[in-house]
Formats: structure tokens, C-alpha cells, sequence
């Protein structure tokens, strides 16, 4: 008896659809089904229009006074025109904003340079530091007939950006050197990684940062202090660090053994192999939980407010405090969401392409 | 020579003298160390007994003799183990660039050349796992060839092949052969040993048990386990 025949000359028959996978046998397939359709569209749809009600047709729109939005059932967008530049720059001299607002829009610019593979050389690195060098010293003044702004003053998006810039950019080099001592054959290299990531991983970031602001200076020697926006971004640094080195940890472990042993059977030494052979591939496997890392970091930023800096939320928080307006907390909270959303997901979608860019000449 | 992993020896007594311009087989069951012998002759294991000199280098912990002896000797391994990331002409071109200080546009021409002669110049540009099995053995014979070595050492280069492609990489191979390369194969191709070698080596438990030309190695087996492992690998 034959149990399977594969046949050249018989057409296929198409299969038939199955009415079970439709839309609307789903939706609409039984009574029950039909039923918890229609009461959840009507929900979504009350929902909805409420929503509306407030964000649109009840709203105060920016140019109407603020007043207004305390008689109004709507929204008060109008808090978010009149406060814009306290939220994006905090308590910088408005008449000196100008300079945070060149310092983001350069961040931007060089974050969007940046996103090809092919810029990823010195020359982008150095322009880098040079520009983040450039930016400090904007917005610090002193120079120039620039007029001094202590960090004190610094507030807004420009420090939430510094703060994720510095958290990433130099946390990411950091974690690779911690993974790859993690990983080699020197014992103490080896031993003082781990007891780094293992330390920095067991605390709370919070009490990091508690750490690096009260106990730092008590630490140091009279006379001698650390600039407390300084202290925080070096807190985050070292914590993203040690979260970045684990998940390329992962990518390493990922690699190969022959890959190792033909570098070495051509000659090349470990730095050549560890930088033309295992971190080019160990990073592009793990290009998915780094993203995920680097967007819990620069959520992790806005913690910085318990130390008393202001960063973007917190730079919200205290425009909410004028007493001639009303506190629209949850028209200020969206805003600032939007933009860490934009952040966010941007990146998100950034290490989608990458991956996809990647994997074409990779995979057959 | 001889080599532990922890307390078990993989290697035995091992004594082999191979001339410049040599051919040699090397064969003999799984776990007999023939892979674990040759991958001591560019200090990818670690000998303890005994030592190894290769062109009157000798093999110990410097490191710089170490590096020297790479230079001389290249290895082509059973499953090719290029690099997934670089292309083909990369692949080619990364070694001579980066431990000979060689310009691109010179380790590039010479890439080509080596290229061409295993026969693959058009697949340059694509990546290792675009390639067949045999096409990217070639170009793993071809990344080896770049680094210009004077031995070259092949670990079972046909074992991971569909039985179509092993034949592009023997003849190859035999071509390298009749240049004159150095060669140290561990590979179960008897027709590529008789044909190929000038010296067949047979080992079995850590030892070389036999070592012979083809002629007498496969008409006239000295030992009993040699005639047993041939009976049954030439059927």
C-alpha cells in the first residue's frame, strides 16, 4: 500500500478557506462573541469622544489667556504655548536660551549623522567630542562676553539629552571594555569587571545617584568639589555601563570558537581579532536587548530630578508651580511623554533597519 | 612530542620530521588527535612534552614565535570558519592588511589573484553565506594563500562538504600540491592520499602508528590496525 505519493501531473486542488480565520467570524461568529464586540467598540468609542471632548473641542488653545482655562472644561493647551521654553530649557536666562536651543538642535544633528554605518569611523567620533566639548562650553558662557550660566541653572531637554549622550556614549565603550574583561584571561581584569557589574547591578539607580551627590563630596577632600550635574551623568554612565557590558557579554558568548581560532591561525593578535572579527559580529547579535537597554537608560534619566536637577520632567514639574495659571499636570505630562516617545521609538525603529541592513548580506 | 587535556593524554610520543615541499596525509579514526597534532603546529593547542620547531622556530611560550610561526603557516579548517561579516575579498584581504601593514590596493591585488586561482574571482564581493560549501572552502584556501605561508596546514577540509563540492576542493588542493606547497592534510580522502601525498601517516590513540608512502601504506599495511581501519573506510 503506498502511504505517501508525490505526483508531478496532478493539479493541486486549492485548499479551502476557512471561514474560521475570517475578521468577521471572529468578531461577530457566535452570540457571546457578538455581543462582547458591540459592548466593546461602544466602550472604545464612548472612551474615545470623552477623550476628545477634552483634547480637542473644550480645549484653551495657546494664545488665549490663562484665565481661560480655569473656567474651561477642556484641556489647557495654552499653558504648554505660554510655559514651551521653561519646560524645553528650565530656569536657563530666558534671554540666553538660544544657546540650549543650539546645543539640542547639534545633539539632534549629530544623533541623525550618526545613524548610517558608514559614519561610524574616527572622524565621527572625534567630531563628537569636539561638539560635546563645544556644547558644554556654550552653555556654560563665561567666555567671549558669554554670559556665565552656572550648571545649576541648566535644566530641560539639553540636560536630558547631555545626560543620555553621556550615559551611552560613554557608557557603551565602558561596557565593552567591562564584557571583554569579564570575558578574558586576567584574572584581575576579570575579577574587578565582574565585582564592577555585580556591585553597580545590585543597587538601585536611585541610590546611586543618592550616592554620587551626598556621599561623593564627603568623600573628597575639603576644598574640592564635583559639579553635581557631573556627578549624576558619571552615576548613570557607570550604571548603564555595567547593564550595556552584560548584554555584550551575551553577544561575545554568541561567537564561535572557530571564528577565534582562524584569526589566530592568520596571525592577528588580540586586539586586531577582538576588534576587526569578535566585537563587529558579537555587537550585531545583540543589537535588539542593547536597544532595549539604551531606551530603559534614557527613560532613567528623568531620576535625576530626586537629586535636584532639572531635567526634562522635572524642568515640567516646576513650570507647574506658577500661580497665575492653573496646574494642567496632565497636559504637561503628555507633552513630555510625546517627546520621550519620539526618542523612544525613534530608536526603536533605528535598530529595526540596522538589523535588517545587517542581515542582507549576511544570510543567504 | 605529547599533549594532555587535564589527566588524559591525547598525544603520545609523537615523532614527525616533514620536509620542505612535503606532502602529507594524515588519517586515522575519530579521537586518534590527528586534528589535535596539526592544530599544535600553529599553537592553536598547547603542547606540554617534547617540541615542535617549525622552520627552526621553536614553539613555546613567546609569543613572538608564536606570531612568526602563523606567518609561516596557514590553516584551512573543516568548517571554513570565514567571517560572516566581511565579504569575500574581505575576508581575503583582512590579514594581510592588518599584520603585514600591506596597503589595501596591494593585499586587494593579491586577494584577486589568489581568488582566481581557486577559481572564484566573480563571488568577491558577496558574503560567505551567499557561497556553497565548496565556494567558500576555496575562498577559506584562498584567505590562507594570502598571508603568502609556506606550509599549509588543512584540518578534515572536505568532511562538512556535500559529496559534489568535495572534488573543486581536492582538486584544489592538488594544484596547490603540484606547486609545491607544504602540506599537512588530516582528511579521509584515500584517492586524494594516493594520488597527492608523498607520505601517508596513520595514527591511532595518540601515537602515529604507521608512517609510509602510498604505494606501501595501502598495498602493504605494516600494522594490524592500519588493515583494519583501511578495510573498512575503502570497503
Amino acid at each position: 500500500m503506498t502511504t505517501i505519493s508525490i505526483s508531478p501531473d496532478v493539479p493541486a486542488r486549492s485548499a479551502p478557506i476557512d471561514r474560521r480565520d475570517s475578521a468577521m467570524h471572529r468578531l461577530f461568529g457566535t452570540v457571546v462573541s457578538s455581543v462582547a464586540t458591540v459592548v466593546a467598540l461602544g466602550l472604545g468609542l464612548y472612551a474615545l469622544s470623552r477623550f476628545a471632548d477634552w483634547s480637542l473641542i473644550n480645549a484653551v488653545w495657546p494664545g488665549e489667556p490663562g484665565a481661560m482655562c480655569r473656567r474651561a472644561t477642556g484641556a489647557c493647551w495654552a499653558f504648554l504655548g505660554e510655559k514651551l521654553n521653561q519646560i524645553l530649557f528650565g530656569i536657563y536666562p530666558p534671554a540666553q536660551q538660544w544657546r540650549p536651543a543650539l546645543v539640542c538642535a547639534f545633539i539632534l544633528f549629530m544623533v541623525v549623522l550618526s545613524l548610517s554605518p558608514r559614519q561610524w569611523r574616527l572622524r565621527t567620533v572625534v567630531l563628537w567630542l569636539v561638539g560635546m566639548a563645544g556644547s558644554l562650553a556654550l552653555m556654560q558662557g563665561g567666555w567671549f562676553g558669554l554670559e556665565r550660566v552656572p550648571t545649576a541653572s541648566w535644566g530641560g531637554l539639553p540636560v536630558t539629552l547631555l545626560l543620555a549622550v553621556c550615559a551611552l556614549g560613554i557608557g557603551m565603550p565602558l561596557g565593552v571594555l567591562l564584557a571583554l574583561a569579564r570575558r578574558g584571561s586576567l584574572p584581575v581584569a576579570r575579577f574587578i569587571a565582574t565585582c564592577v557589574i555585580e556591585l553597580i547591578r545590585g543597587l538601585p539607580l536611585i541610590s546611586l545617584l543618592f550616592m554620587a551627590s551626598i556621599v561623593l563630596p564627603i568623600m573628597l577632600p575639603a576644598g574640592m568639589t564635583i559639579d553635581s550635574l557631573l556627578r549624576a551623568g558619571i552615576a548613570l554612565t557607570i550604571f548603564s555601563a555595567a547593564y550595556l557590558a552584560e548584554v555584550i557579554r551575551g553577544g561575545l558568548q554568541s561567537l564561535p570558537a572557530g571564528q577565534l581560532e582562524a584569526s589566530r591561525a592568520l596571525g592577528l593578535s588580540w586586539w586586531q581579532m577582538t576588534r576587526l572579527v569578535v566585537l563587529p559580529q558579537a555587537m550585531r547579535k545583540v543589537i535588539a536587548p542593547l536597544t532595549n537597554t539604551a531606551i530603559v537608560m534614557i527613560k532613567n534619566t528623568s531620576l535625576v530630578l530626586i537629586v535636584g536637577l532639572f531635567d526634562l520632567l522635572s524642568s515640567g514639574r516646576a513650570a507647574l508651580t506658577d500661580p497665575a495659571w492653573p496646574t494642567p499636570y496632565v497636559e504637561t505630562y503628555f507633552f513630555i511623554a510625546g517627546i520621550y516617545f519620539c526618542i523612544c521609538f525613534g530608536l526603536s525603529r533605528y535598530s529595526m533597519w540596522l538589523e535588517r541592513r545587517f542581515k542582507k548580506g549576511e544570510l543567504r | 612530542m605529547s599533549k594532555w587535556y587535564g589527566e588524559f593524554q591525547v598525544l603520545r610520543d609523537i615523532d614527525l620530521q616533514v620536509a620542505s615541499g612535503e606532502r602529507l596525509v594524515i588519517c586515522g579514526p575519530s579521537g586518534s588527535g590527528k586534528s589535535t597534532m596539526i592544530r599544535c603546529i600553529n599553537r592553536l593547542e598547547r603542547h606540554q612534552e617534547g617540541s615542535i620547531i617549525v622552520n627552526g622556530v621553536e614553539l613555546a611560550d613567546d609569543l613572538r614565535a608564536i606570531d612568526e610561526v602563523r606567518a609561516d603557516a596557514g590553516m584551512v579548517f573543516q568548517h571554513f570558519n570565514l567571517f560572516p561579516h566581511l565579504t569575500v575579498l574581505e575576508n581575503c584581504i583582512l590579514a594581510p592588511m592588518h599584520v603585514k601593514r600591506m596597503p589595501r590596493e596591494q593585499a586587494t591585488d593579491l586577494a584577486m589573484q589568489y581568488l582566481a586561482r581557486v577559481r572564484i574571482p566573480d563571488q568577491a564581493s558577496k558574503f560567505p553565506a551567499q557561497l556553497s560549501g565548496g565556494q567558500q572552502q576555496r575562498v577559506a584556501i584562498a584567505r590562507s594563500l594570502c598571508m603568502q605561508p609556506r606550509i599549509m596546514l588543512f584540518d578534515e577540509p572536505t568532511s562538512a562538504l556535500d559529496p559534489e563540492m568535495v572534488k573543486e576542493v581536492l582538486d584544489t588542493m592538488t594544484s596547490l600540491a603540484e606547486d609545491g606547497m607544504t602540506m599537512l592534510c588530516v582528511t579521509h580522502e584515500m584517492g586524494f592520499a594516493r594520488s597527492v601525498a608523498d607520505r601517508v601517516v596513520f595514527m591511532d590513540g595518540g601515537r602515529i602508528l604507521e608512517s609510509a608512502d602510498p604505494g606501501s601504506f595501502f598495498d602493504r599495511p605494516q600494522h594490524e590496525r592500519t588493515r583494519a581501519f583501511l578495510e573498512r573506510i575503502l570497503h
